[in-house]
């Protein structure tokens, strides 16, 4: 299984703020992401059309081409505004 | 929550004072203290901010903010840092984020708490959220020029 998590106004356009997917067919984090847009237009302006998007994987930074394994945690997420 | 005794993600205020006083027990050779307090303003890009609310990624927040610690430690030659940022519902005049550096010199001190800074608004993973007077809420855009004061470091050395 894969953990998704979707944070901030993410978490608000998709209304959930995680889930849990079968690793299956997604060896990747692109791959993953196609999956999810076609779930409609707030997921693909959200994550695949969307130049901002912001990727983690095991909470660390990570980009469309990180290999996923079972058992990770990812997350979504827009720039990051702290401070 | 977190295994990092130097890094703090809290609703609570903190005290200065006690913070400080905390950095620099135990170190006889500390010459610098630089702290920096952030506060909550009540205008930001020309709108009226009622209040504001801070989400975070637990457990990823802590981890990115230790990286940030440490790779200031690796930089400059300091004693002690500590970094606390508040999470949660927030008003005005509030104090939200605590960076606090101690070195034997004040320059070490000073460069290094701008870098924490800098580097904490680009990857340590908060979001803020403002509620303007009529209710409305709104999700804060990432500045271009936060990207940019990251940037700097890479050019520069420690």
């Amino acid at each position: 299984m894969l953990d998704i998590f979707y944070f901030a106004s993410f978490r608000e356009a998709l209304g959930q703020s995680q889930e849990q997917l079968p690793l299956a067919s997604y060896k990747t984090v692109a791959c993953l992401l196609d999956d999810l847009s076609k779930r409609g237009d707030a997921w693909q302006l959200a994550l695949s059309a969307n130049p901002n998007l912001q990727i983690a994987v095991n909470q660390t930074i990570a980009d469309r081409s990180t290999r996923l394994n079972a058992g990770d945690e990812i997350a979504f997420f827009p720039p990051v505004t702290g401070g | 929550m977190t295994d990092f005794p130097f890094i703090k993600v809290q609703t609570a205020d903190f005290d200065l004072t006690t913070e400080v006083k905390a950095l620099r027990e135990g170190h006889k050779d500390i010459g610098a203290v630089v702290a920096f307090v952030g506060t909550v303003r009540d205008i930001n890009e020309g709108e009226d901010i009622c209040a504001l609310e801070l989400e975070h990624y637990p457990g990823m927040t802590e981890k990115a903010l230790e990286s940030i610690r440490l790779q200031a430690h690796q930089r400059w030659p300091l004693q002690s840092s500590l970094v606390i940022h508040r999470i949660g519902k927030m008003q005005p005049c509030d104090q939200i984020v605590l960076v606090a550096v101690a070195s034997r010199h004040r320059e070490a001190a000073f460069e290094a708490a701008n870098f924490i800074m800098d580097y904490l608004k680009t990857n340590a993973p908060f979001w803020k959220k403002e509620t303007l007077p009529d209710g409305a809420e709104k999700w804060v855009d990432a500045r271009v020029s936060d990207k940019e004061a990251e940037a700097k470091w890479l050019s520069k050395t420690g």
